[in-house]
């Protein structure tokens, strides 16, 4: 496991060996992690992936079948809920509807016996925390969904907890608003300083987000790793294939860092497979350059852009490429490339795939 | 927690799984209590004046269900699919005789076409004491609950499938019988069953206008009042207990299929104009509620008339329940009193019930247990429950035989005879409110039972005063159980009716029937203001601001 990232020396929160079952389907299957103090981490993944289900037997609220869950120092694994220290927001937000977006925050704060006027100062400090102050005596049903967002966020908040639980808690809004309280998310957890933990399909999210993301599928992790780690050095075909765009292209070694794909020949990092093994050489669609190639670049080749799909500030281009038995390849180019080298539907161009942006996988084993 | 779900549970199974599996060994013990095996089952086929009753009670039954339906659906179709005028007016109409107990069709049908009745013409050569009575007196009782199924599932219709048939060029009877039959046939079904059973075991219809036609209702009471022959009687029981448990079935497979229809996606339909079609069924409605009225004000007039038919003057003389038996106006405070016990604590109970079946976690078993025991009731017939309780409560070793004439027998057994709906009511109330409410409560520490107090219960608000009206309703109208259970000190109204029609006192019957309905009508008045009132005030969060 990647153990980068992270704040403290010891670890705030560790799962150790956890499983879930459901009946017979296991959601969980034997999963480890341990998440720094202060530390902002996503669980991504497709849906059915066992996330959730991993966010939950955190919370207490759906217990693990086996395993361990220390918190702080403090082995939780069988406390209730009520008994451990978290807020939560979920995808639904669950505000209470008869009561104000104040009453709502106030909740916890007035189950302790706290006195009034506390309550209610505390209710100000949060409310101008998450920029809410005019909606304090607002229902649920009177505010839009992002301010919505942050009053669950500011209830989640209001005791103060160790961590953070947010069930894709962005999910529910439209694009604009998602985005811009993104940014305002990570602002308030590093003001906060808690620790956090958030479940997300979505990649962009996860990337722009997390200070380490652990990728999961069918019930494990498949791999952790701050996010640039994730997108440039994604451990295996399946991280490749659900974080961003990727080509896939089937090959076999040929020698020390020399793999053949298609008819073509090409330089890869020397340490990727044994010689004559089938492999998978992933590239991402930005890494194919078209700049400055001449007959001698390495790892080049005369393509044909047999589509050009018009992204908005970019273009994606279906190269056909002869060398390559048919195999397409998709490639992005800037607006500017798109301008210099008059790259429209049917133009032909050398391209070059760089050594060092190839990512072998070796075929056979379970990706 | 455990605790809460173990009573609901305890209460259930003491009200509806011992005495029933006291009425099934009933049913194989001799008079005396000794087994006899099936003996009792092979001398009910053997006697023909009991044996037919069945095949009279499927007679009717399947009659009167293929009337109501039919009368139904058009009207149903009337209500959501035309634009003709006045449809507010003529479904609050439509609903009336829900407040009404079933001896009142009876009663109103015994003037109308009775030996003495002013339309007995009409009748020809007829009588209307036997099944043309029963078949009359049935369709008018349970036409409402048949409507209200068919509106729900004629409304949700989907726009899109009638502009797909439009533009694929399917004619009008294409139309309706490929999109609007389809779309409504798990609720046609689930209206056949719901009918079928209600008709098949409803006493007071045929008790008072039956005449010598005899059906399994009637006959379990012969059995059990008139001939204290209590094996026999819960030989009858069991007989009625089949076809009300098959629709049981039916029915939770409909509406399981009719849920699944919907769409999130579907666009409402809007009906269009068709002044021929919408004045035809303006027509067709004003028929039925002419008629509908006219049974209640028959049975109206009938009570203030002095001396039918020689003296038409009116008068009060009939309300004077103290001056003749039948239990006097005590009947009618008694049925007060129980109709309210029932609403305060049958409400508390299933709504707590429903609560810890749906929102709590771990105890599985105590959660499947009260969803199991709140559908049971459902498929028990009121005649067949009463039964029961007098073999379950008046059994000598019975601690709880104390309760036995008790106006909290009575309670407790019209609480547990109409929980499943209520009980339905609930469930559906709490599942739209988001489960994640109790994850919330417990991450900030706050116990369960003040959120229940403090969000759970005030969101469901309306659904609880629906369901206080609902067991209020019942609770003054039925006859079916409580007419084995009630004691010297707790007549009740509805009972009344019947011992007073029984010994001839009909006006004085319709005058009670009457009070009932009064007072059914009152509550559901305030149960409306209630609702729009008060509640559209004190919970300003349900509107958007």
């Amino acid at each position: 496991m990647a153990t980068a990232a992270g704040g403290a020396a010891a670890p705030y929160l560790r799962v150790e060996r956890v499983s879930k079952t459901f009946g017979s389907f296991a959601a969980l299957k034997d999963v480890s992690l341990s998440i720094g103090e202060r530390e902002f981490v996503c669980f991504l993944g497709p849906s059915g992936c066992g996330k959730t289900t991993l966010l939950r037997a955190i919370a207490g609220l759906d217990p693990q079948t086996a395993g361990r869950i220390v918190q702080g120092g403090r082995d939780i694994s069988g406390l209730p809920p009520a008994a451990r220290d978290f807020g939560i927001v979920f995808q639904s937000y669950a505000l209470f509807p008869n009561l104000t977006a104040a009453q709502n925050i106030a909740y916890g704060l007035e189950n302790r016996r706290a006195r009034r006027a506390d309550v209610q100062s505390r209710v100000r400090e949060l409310a101008e925390l998450v920029s809410l102050t005019p909606q304090l005596n607002k229902y649920p049903a009177q505010l839009s969904g992002g301010q919505q967002q942050r009053v669950a966020l500011a209830r989640a908040v209001a005791l103060s907890p160790g961590l953070l639980l947010l069930d894709e808690p962005l999910s529910a809004l439209d694009a604009r608003v998602r985005q811009h309280l993104r940014g305002e998310l990570k602002g308030l957890q590093r003001r906060l300083g808690v620790t956090t933990i958030m479940v997300t399909h979505d990649q962009e999210e996860a990337l722009t987000i997390a200070d380490r993301i652990v990728v999961m599928r069918d019930g494990v992790i498949e791999q952790t790793g701050t996010p640039r780690e994730i997108y440039d050095r994604p451990a295996t075909r399946f991280v490749a294939d659900f974080v961003g765009t990727m080509n896939f292209l089937p090959g076999t070694m040929t020698a020390q860092g020399r793999v053949r794909v298609g008819g073509l020949e090409l330089a890869c990092a020397a340490d990727a497979a044994t010689a004559g093994s089938k492999v998978t050489v992933c590239l991402r669609p930005e890494d194919v350059v078209v700049r400055g190639i001449g007959d001698a670049t390495p790892n080049s080749f005369e393509a044909r852009i047999a589509a050009a799909e018009y992204m908005g500030s970019f273009v994606r281009a279906r190269l056909a490429v002869p060398g390559l038995n048919g195999a397409g390849l998709t490639a992005d180019f800037s607006l500017n490339a798109v301008r210099d080298l008059g790259l429209g539907d049917g133009a032909t161009l050398r391209a070059a795939l760089p050594a060092e942006r190839l990512r072998i996988f070796p075929d056979g084993k379970a990706s | 927690m455990r605790g809460a779900m173990l009573a609901v549970v305890a209460l259930l199974a003491v009200g509806i799984v011992l005495p029933l599996g006291l009425l099934l060994a009933k049913a194989l013990q001799d008079n005396d209590g000794a087994f006899v095996g099936l003996a009792n089952f092979a001398r009910y086929f053997r006697t023909p004046a009991l044996a037919d009753s069945i095949g009279n009670s499927l007679f009717v039954t399947a009659i009167a269900t293929v009337i109501t339906v039919l009368l139904a659906f058009v009207f149903a179709y009337a209500l959501t699919r035309s634009r003709m005028p006045l449809r507010g007016m003529f479904r609050g109409i439509a609903l009336v005789p829900i407040l009404c107990p079933s001896l009142l069709p009876g009663i109103a049908f015994v003037y109308l076409f009775g030996n003495q009745g002013f339309l007995k013409e009409l009748l020809g050569e007829g009588v209307i004491y036997g099944p043309v009575g029963i078949v009359m007196g049935e369709v008018f009782w349970v036409f409402p609950h048949a409507l209200l199924i068919l509106t729900t599932a004629l409304a949700t219709a989907d726009a899109r499938l009638y502009e797909a048939a439009l533009s694929l060029g399917a004619g009008r009877l294409r139309t309706f019988v490929t999109v609007t039959l389809a779309g409504c046939r798990y609720g046609l079904i689930s209206t056949v069953f719901v009918v079928f059973t209600m008709v098949i075991t409803d006493f007071g219809v045929p008790k008072v206008i039956g005449g010598h036609y005899n059906v399994l209702a009637t006959d379990i009471y012969k059995q059990v009042i008139g001939q204290q022959n209590f094996s026999m009687g819960a030989v009858v029981g069991l007989l009625l207990l089949v076809p009300a448990v098959v629709a049981f079935f039916a029915d939770r497979y409909a509406q399981r299929r009719q849920v699944a229809q919907l769409s999130a996606r579907a666009v409402p339909l809007v009906p269009k104009r068709n002044p021929p079609l919408d004045w035809a069924l303006f027509g067709f409605c004003c028929v039925i509620s002419v008629l509908i009225l006219g049974v209640l004000g028959t049975a109206a007039y009938a009570s203030l008339v002095k001396m039918w038919p020689y003296d038409l003057s009116l008068s009060f003389k009939n309300y004077r329940f103290d001056l003749m038996d039948g239990g006097g106006w005590a009947s009618y405070w008694n049925s007060l009193e129980m109709a309210a016990w029932t609403a305060v604590a049958g409400t508390a109970i299933v709504f707590l019930g429903a609560y810890l079946a749906e929102k709590t976690r771990g105890f599985a078993a105590g959660r499947i247990a009260i969803q199991f025991l709140a559908m049971m009731p459902m498929a028990v017939p009121g005649l067949v429950l009463g039964l029961a309780y007098i073999f379950f409560f008046n059994h000598p070793d019975n601690p709880l035989g104390f309760l036995y004439r008790s106006i909290a027998i009575l309670v407790i057994c019209t609480i547990v005879h109409f929980y499943t709906v209520a009980h339905l009511t609930a469930v559906t109330a709490l599942k739209q409110i988001d489960p994640e409410f109790e994850s919330v409560s417990a991450s900030l520490k706050v116990p369960v039972w003040r959120t229940f107090r403090r969000v759970t219960v005030p969101v469901c608000l309306p659904a609880i005063f629906d369901i206080s009206m609902y067991l209020f309703l019942n609770a003054m109208t039925t006859v079916s159980a409580v007419v084995f259970l009630y004691g010297p000190h707790t007549m009740l109204a509805s009972v009344a009716v019947l011992n007073m029609d029984d010994a001839g006192d009909i006006a004085p019957a319709a005058a009670m029937a009457m009070m009932i309905v009064l007072t059914s009508a009152a509550v559901r008045i305030v149960h409306a203001v209630v609702t729009r009132g008060i509640l559209g005030r004190a919970q300003a969060w349900r509107s958007r601001g």
